[in-house]
């Protein structure tokens, strides 16, 4: 499998501000990339350098083996569906689907029946002859996507494609991107600072913070082993426990961390680890009660299944772990 | 009920009606005047009513000529205006750089400078750079002020495409130049159109700075001015004052139309 897009130490500065400061990846060939991460943490302009609207000011990108380096956006063989969808208002939806085909100078029969396989291919057939303002937005969604693929990129970026989407659409949008994903075999990046629709979608994720990939790997890696604090809080809400607990627990590093959901509120069992505390909050989650025990001054927080009693606000509980399940953590 | 509430006094109605005659009964009379058989006054009521001077108009080759100047020179000005107009509002409005709301003021300056600033202004540098009078200086003139219009047309349609639509052009595979064509040209379209005959009109019957940068050349207006000066075949003025009115007020009555539908066309979408 090669290689479709490669940063090579990759900087984009804009004056003092490192937007991206020396970020190297590797997406291969048919992958379901994630970037994710905060506003602000260099992740759009991770895939603004990918489209070409900006270039970096260090470093080396490679788009399927070619220099990308000073190739306008025009003449890379990677699409984009925007944010904001960026539907031209004043074509209409088949000539919006068509614009790829027609700047490139495809007969107009051809780019017509293209686009409205394009259409029926996100479940838009027959809406060719509307125009972008009479549409919903998980509508306008679909068109830009299929916008984009009409051209058969190799790679497709796609900006928080379903921000703007509510909940429901977007549950069901995820899985019918990830469907088309699979079927039409394009690399997809995808941009988002949604970390479930990371974990649910992607094959790897690149956690962003402060321009830097503070950890690339599977979405249980990142969920599981997170090697940053950063990351153990940005992707879902591990525990992150401080030195004093790891040092009475034998662990070597700093810090580690530890999944709520990894805890039981009981006695250990054979190999277990365990810590004694209070328990000083609980809330009900639905599927879960999430108790915080303090123990030595840390809050830790434990998901317990919600079919189990809750003890009460103030009494001692044993919590209790296995050792696999707690990750040393790099750095601070 | 509601037509109770609205009905305003009588003395207001009045009022409104005077106000509205007092802007607009001059120009029917400079129409009337088209028609007099009297020469060499404004008398009133005429003492007989003849469509000659439209004959005598047509047959004065000292009117075609300011007529055919001004159309030149308000054609050339706007073509002149519209693609330094549309250049510089591109800038402003679709980049950021240094001195960027600098530009922007200076664009702007010369429709609110007083003409007669510009005139001077103009001529002096003419005559410091040792630029003969022609037909040109006239145009450079008109496009100072030419350029504002369309400049504030377009910078306020270039506003509202996002820039994201620019960027999905180019992703899509359409170089700057398809970019200008398929997607800017139809969204700033009208208001271009708008601003262009706006121009036009502008353009037409200026005056004050024509005089500083014309030498011995008569625009249409000037020409009318040297006419009143001196009473000879009074009421030609008048029939070229009726043909100003149709060349000025049709482009701008077009020019309102059109940008009150664009925006509504570029509206749409967003």
């Amino acid at each position: 499998m090669s290689t479709a897009v490669l940063f090579d130490n990759v900087s984009r500065h804009f004056g003092a501000v490192r937007a991206v400061d020396g970020v190297n990846l590797e997406i291969a060939e048919g992958e379901f990339f994630a970037m994710l991460g905060p506003s602000g943490s260099g992740k759009t302009t991770c895939l603004r350098l990918m489209a070409g609207f900006e270039q970096p000011t260090g470093g080396h990108i490679e788009i399927f083996g070619e220099t990308a380096e000073g190739v306008p956006p025009y003449r890379r063989s990677v699409n984009t569906v925007f944010q904001d969808y960026a539907l031209f208002p004043h074509l209409s939806i088949l000539d919006n689907v068509a614009y790829g085909l027609m700047v490139k100078g495809v007969g107009r029969e051809e780019r017509r029946k293209a686009a409205e396989d394009a259409l029926a291919m996100v479940k838009l057939p027959n809406y060719g002859s509307r125009r972008p303002g009479q549409l919903s937005g998980g509508q306008r969604q679909r068109v830009a996507l299929a916008r984009a693929l009409v051209n058969k990129p190799k790679v497709l970026l796609l900006d928080e494609p379903l921000g703007a989407l509510d909940l429901k659409l977007r549950e069901q949008m995820q899985e019918e991107l990830k469907t088309l994903q699979k079927s039409l075999g394009i690399t997809f990046v995808f941009v988002t600072h949604d970390q479930g629709e990371a974990l649910s979608m992607a094959d790897r994720i690149a956690v962003f913070n402060d321009g830097r990939i503070q950890q690339l790997g599977s979405p249980e890696e990142v969920y599981k082993q997170p090697k940053t604090r950063f990351v153990a809080d940005f992707v879902g809400s591990s525990n992150v426990l401080p030195a004093k607990l790891c040092q009475k627990l034998g662990v070597r590093s700093a810090y580690a961390s530890l999944r709520p959901e990894a805890i039981a509120l009981s006695a250990p069992g054979e190999g277990a680890l365990s810590l004694n505390g209070t328990v000083s909050a609980h809330s009900f989650l639905g599927a879960v009660n999430r108790v915080v025990v303090d123990v030595d001054g840390a809050r830790i927080a434990v998901a317990s299944p919600a079919a189990l009693a809750v003890p009460k606000v103030g009494s001692p509980v044993t919590i209790s772990f296995a050792a696999h399940e707690l990750h040393p953590m790099e750095d601070a | 009920m509601r037509s109770e509430r609205n009905r305003s006094p009588l003395g207001l109605k009045i009022a409104a009606a005077a106000g509205l005659a007092f802007m607009h009964v001059p120009i029917l009379l400079i129409f009337l005047y088209a028609f007099t058989t009297e020469e060499k006054s404004y008398q009133f009521p005429p003492p007989g009513l003849t469509t000659q001077w439209f004959a005598v108009a047509w047959n004065r080759p000292d009117v075609w000529a300011a007529l055919t100047l001004s159309v030149k020179v308000a054609s050339i000005a706007t073509a002149v205006a519209l693609v330094l107009g549309t250049l510089c509002a591109a800038a402003v409005s679709q980049t950021r750089f240094f001195g960027r709301e600098t530009i922007s003021l200076l664009v702007i300056l010369p429709i609110a400078l007083p003409g007669i600033i510009t005139g001077i202004a103009l001529r002096s540098a003419f005559s410091m750079a040792e630029i003969p009078f022609s037909f040109w200086t006239i145009v450079l003139g008109h496009a100072t002020f030419c350029i504002v219009v369309v400049y504030n047309n377009a910078v306020a349609r270039f506003r509202r495409i996002s820039g994201s639509l620019i960027e999905a052009s180019m992703d899509l595979g359409a170089d700057g130049f398809q970019t200008f064509r398929y997607i800017i040209l139809p969204n700033i379209g009208t208001a271009l159109l708008a601003g262009g005959m706006l121009a036009f009109a502008l353009s037409f019957d200026e005056v004050i700075v024509t005089t500083f940068t014309a030498g011995q050349q008569s625009t249409l207006p000037i020409w009318m001015l040297e006419e009143l000066i001196r009473p000879r075949q009074r009421p030609v003025t008048n029939v070229v004052a009726m043909i100003v009115v149709l060349v000025t007020f049709l482009p701008i009555l077009g020019a309102y139309y059109l940008t009150r539908d664009g925006d509504q066309i570029a509206g749409a979408g967003k």
